[in-house]
């Protein structure tokens, strides 16, 4: 099958390269640039561990074709960090929530909630289990991953608050 | 760092501890959060080929002809293996845990939809799936069995011509060609005589679905033999690695010590993982024939329709009382519908698992059970699915029973549980079923549970509301399902215990470095039940290091102890008992250079916290980081110099936690939805090490048995075609639907294991599923339902409104 130049931007980073046309943007993250944090969970586009941020948005990645994500701007779990380049709030939140368990589904989690946060900076319970309606998680019953987003909520709110001042 | 040490107040080295009973952080957090975890498919080894298998879209079939040419011709194809290959090695059947065997790829025919028919080895994932489609295999199709009912009928299909002569099988005779076992526990002839005599008797056929455990990563492997050293490696989504290692050399001929299995992050297991599936087997064969690693990881598909199932249970459940409520005598007949192949995870001596935990938390003087496992054209397993043996299935089964007594007798199903309860005076317990329960004081447990949801208010409520539904005034049915289950796990003791002869011991082995930090390794393996933390926090309390400074490793058969794994919520009962035990060698040692140290007699010192004091002089301190240098640099004459222990820990006795669990939610009658408003869990797991971890076990226990509840199943039509193995059909709950949990507990401490913990991440899929259903049939108990078969989905419950009127 013959190949596509794509050229994009992934966690900061600019990136070329030959794809198939038919190459899921998932293999090409996870397999090419060795971004092994988004993962592989269904067939049907359910899960949402495979969720990256592209272009502001968050997409499942095993549902779209590399060559979709020709001039995108990409970030993955491994671009999320603090301001000061430590962890995000979110992954501090999660960690002292305990909103993971088996740590699967945490990376498009976090991912997802990073762009829920952006869209909703200061959500309700019930936007927030909306909002992660599309990432399933089989150890953690979900309790203590709302209860972590709602905490990155406020932190972020005051970080924000912080910086303003 | 030891004068800082020294300075510090009790409670700062006390907390610096992060011992049992801290509700401290995880120590694994950190990689997760970052995307830095290690499972299967992430690994990258040069010259790694993929494998993935053809499959029979086929319940029941002989195969008439493998045409695999075009397949093999396609550019970057490296093999296509058959059962014809496998044969020469012996490989094309491999032994399953229940003493069965299992064909790796099938020669002759195929016995499920999706069995193993080839296995394609290319470069990469997309030229192997091509390369899937252009194998041609040509079949005849047979008729194929579903019912499990007419399994054993005299006309019903053969399906297992492998083992056609075999008159015996691994548990015992079988007495038709689709005949497993036949396992009983209890005495049938007290039991007869009491059901005969009984003033009340219920009898209910109560079916527990077929699910799956559906963890959101699948399996994997990826083989690699070095043709150099001769040593085979296999990274795999392994719950129990050593136990893969023995049967992966006892099958391969290649010896153990030159096989290295490695178990890294598992993307959660809930017994999907405990097996050995073919995929293993072709990439251990494939790495071996063409010399450079082979990954195979199964899709979604895959995972749903050909591995380990769970339940598939069909119970017919008999309680005889007196008229007051006072059970008499429990009678329960199972058929258990073990697919093609019985590949069930259980102990070796239990074909049926802990299924005769069934009497549950009631103190019931005659009981007898009876399982009869069958063969059917659906695919292989039974025991899986957070299920502690089948200790879900016995927890439902009498959990209704319990429920349908309570309806037919016109009384509170909380008052008939308190009037049958096993009371703390009785304990330890022996059931009638011949288990010997450790410890419990359920009364306690009960009336807790009911003080925190109102219970009584509950019932005004629902009493008003029934009128208000009566009136038309509502449409909701309210239901108030309570559940208290008894489960038993920790397997176990040696005597009893064992899978393939290995016995279901477990170790730990610590070892201190002379600055005073610890690696400590065990023989299980945590899918996400924070092994690295509370084994960390248990050998913490022991041996007076900070958990932050012990490293827990697990998954690596090169150097870890030798394990039976974790499933059936054994670890903490058994490898936290080898930890607790081997941290008690460790301070034994401790204390005798403390002796040395401090110039006195070892019992001139006492314990405290992270080190030694001499008694009434409390200044006169040795600490453990003191004492771990000086055990490389200053040990007592005729002392070995280190700091280290191991220990096999055999358990006496398995645990019995227990919990009570209220689940209060409303139906609406005219669309069948279920909306749960309120769901409380009480959980009594003995000594508790880690109360954060706890509370997160509970809340994914509920939100799986919730699931099963309320939609979770894998049907097969009269063709045995599987009806739903993706997400589309199999109900996986998001974070809208599933309920928000209310946890709290009791401690009552096992009195045999050395910590007094029990062990926990099971008991709420046991005791939940049960307080879902009932309160679904509690709902509707006014209206004369007696049972309905789960899963309650919105369809199911809707046509049980609108055969009763209820609906527009």
């Amino acid at each position: 099958m013959e190949k596509t130049h794509i050229s994009l931007t992934v966690n900061g980073a600019k990136v070329e390269a030959l794809v198939e046309p038919r190459t899921l943007l998932i293999h090409f993250l996870r397999e090419e640039l060795d971004l092994t944090g988004p993962h592989i969970g269904c067939d049907t586009s359910h899960c949402g561990v495979c969720t990256v941020d592209m272009n502001a948005q968050s997409v499942k990645s095993c549902t779209l074709f590399a060559v979709q994500a020709d001039g995108a701007e990409i970030t993955t779990i491994e671009g999320l960090a603090g301001a000061d380049g430590g962890l995000h709030p979110l992954q501090q939140a999660f960690i002292d929530e305990h909103g993971l368990q088996c740590g699967f589904c945490t990376p498009g989690m976090i991912t997802r909630a990073y762009r829920l946060l952006q869209d909703n900076p200061n959500p309700t319970n019930d936007e927030i289990r909306n909002g992660i309606s599309g990432n399933l998680c089989r150890c953690t019953g979900y309790q203590n991953i709302v209860t972590a987003i709602h905490q990155a909520a406020v932190t972020m709110a005051a970080e924000q608050q912080e910086a303003t001042e | 760092m030891a004068e800082q040490e020294k300075t510090m107040t009790l409670e700062e080295r006390e907390a610096t501890l992060g011992g049992i009973g801290t509700a401290r952080k995880r120590k694994e957090d950190i990689r997760f959060i970052q995307g830095k975890g290690n499972y299967v498919d992430d690994l990258k080894l040069p010259g790694m080929l993929f494998g993935d298998f053809v499959r029979s879209p086929h319940a029941h079939a002989r195969i008439k002809s493998i045409d695999s040419a075009a397949a093999a011709a396609l550019p970057g194809v490296k093999a296509v293996l058959t059962a014809a290959d496998l044969k020469p090695l012996n490989l094309h059947y491999m032994p399953t845990l229940a003493g069965d065997v299992q064909a790796v790829l099938a020669e002759d025919k195929v016995l499920f939809q999706g069995q193993e028919v080839a296995f394609v080895i290319a470069e990469d994932r997309y030229i192997a799936a091509d390369a899937v489609e252009l194998v041609e295999v040509e079949y005849e199709s047979l008729p194929p069995l579903v019912d499990a009912f007419k399994a054993m009928d005299a006309d019903a299909p053969v399906l297992r011509e492998d083992i056609l002569d075999k008159t015996e099988g691994a548990h015992g005779a079988r007495r038709h060609h689709n005949h497993i076992f036949t396992w009983e526990a209890g005495d049938a002839g007290v039991v007869d005589q009491a059901f005969a005599d009984a003033e009340v008797t219920v009898k209910e056929l109560i079916t527990y679905q077929r699910c799956h455990p559906a963890p959101l990563e699948t399996c994997a492997a990826v083989a690699s033999m070095d043709k150099v050293t001769g040593k085979l490696t296999v990274w795999g989504t392994f719950q129990a690695p050593h136990a893969v290692r023995t049967i992966a050399s006892l099958i391969s001929g290649i010896a153990e010590h030159n096989i290295r299995i490695i178990a890294p992050d598992i993307g959660g297991g809930f017994g999907n993982k405990v097996g050995v599936y073919p995929g293993y087997i072709c990439a251990i064969v494939g790495s071996i024939v063409l010399g450079v690693p082979v990954k195979w990881v199964e899709d979604r598909i895959e995972n749903l329709s050909a591995t380990a199932f769970a339940r598939d249970y069909h119970m017919t459940g008999e309680l005889a009382a007196t008229r007051e409520g006072r059970i008499t005598a429990l009678r329960c007949h199972v058929i258990a519908d073990h697919g093609a192949f019985d590949a069930c995870a259980d102990p070796t001596k239990y074909p049926a698992g802990m299924f005769h935990i069934c009497t549950g938390s009631y103190d019931i003087p005659a009981a007898h059970v009876s399982v009869v496992g069958v063969y059917t054209n659906k695919a292989p397993g039974g025991v899986a699915y957070r299920c502690s043996f089948r200790v879900t299935e016995a927890s439902y089964m009498i959990e209704r029973m319990i429920d349908i007594l309570a309806h037919k007798l016109d009384m509170d199903p909380v008052e008939l549980r308190l009037l049958n309860f096993i009371q703390p005076e009785q304990f330890p317990y022996n059931s009638a079923l011949g288990w010997e329960y450790d410890s419990g004081d359920y009364p306690t447990a009960m009336q807790k549970a009911l003080a925190a949801v109102d219970y009584d208010e509950l019932r005004r409520e629902q009493a008003l509301r029934r009128e208000q539904v009566a009136r038309g005034e509502s449409r909701k049915l309210m239901g108030i399902g309570v559940s208290f289950f008894t489960e038993i796990v920790g397997a176990g003791p040696t005597r009893n215990c064992d899978i393939l002869g290995l016995g279901m011991f477990d170790s730990c082995e610590i070892r201190v470095h002379p600055t005073g930090t610890v690696t400590a390794r065990l023989g299980t393996k945590s899918q996400g039940q924070a092994h690295e933390t509370t084994f960390a926090q248990i050998i913490a309390s022991e041996i007076g290091i900070p958990s932050d400074d012990i490293t827990i490793e697990e998954g690596d058969t090169d150097t870890a102890p030798y394990g039976l794994g974790t499933y059936g919520s054994r670890s903490t009962p058994v490898a936290g008992a080898a930890a607790a035990m081997a941290g008690r060698k460790i301070r034994a040692k401790a204390q005798k250079i403390a002796a040395h140290l401090l110039e006195v007699s070892e019992n001139d010192l006492e314990w405290e916290v992270d080190g030694f004091t001499v008694k009434g002089l409390p200044e006169k301190r040795s600490t453990m980081k003191e004492i771990a240098f000086a055990a490389y640099s200053n040990v007592p004459e005729g002392m070995e110099p280190g700091l280290e222990a191991v220990n096999y820990y055999d358990p006496p006795n398995f645990t019995f936690p227990y919990g009570a669990y209220v689940c209060v939610l409303d139906i609406d009658v005219d669309t069948g939805e279920t909306e749960v408003r309120r769901f409380y869990a009480l959980d009594d797991c003995g000594t508790r090490i880690n109360p954060m971890v706890i509370e997160g076990q509970v809340h994914g226990g509920l939100a799986e048995a919730f699931a099963i509840a309320l939609g979770q199943e894998l049907s097969y039509d009269e063709m045995g075609n599987l009806q739903g193995a993706t997400f589309l059909d199999y109900f996986m709950p998001t974070a809208v639907e599933t309920p928000e949990w209310e946890t709290d507990y009791t401690v009552t401490p096992s009195p045999h294991h050395p910590i007094g913990a029990k062990g926990v991440g099971e008991s709420p899929n046991v005791g939940g599923v049960s307080a879902f259903s009932n309160a679904i049939h509690d709902a509707f108990a006014h209206l004369g339902v007696v049972h309905m078969p789960m899963p309650h989905t919105a369809d199911k419950v809707w046509q049980q409104c609108d055969a009763l009127g209820l609906g527009d």
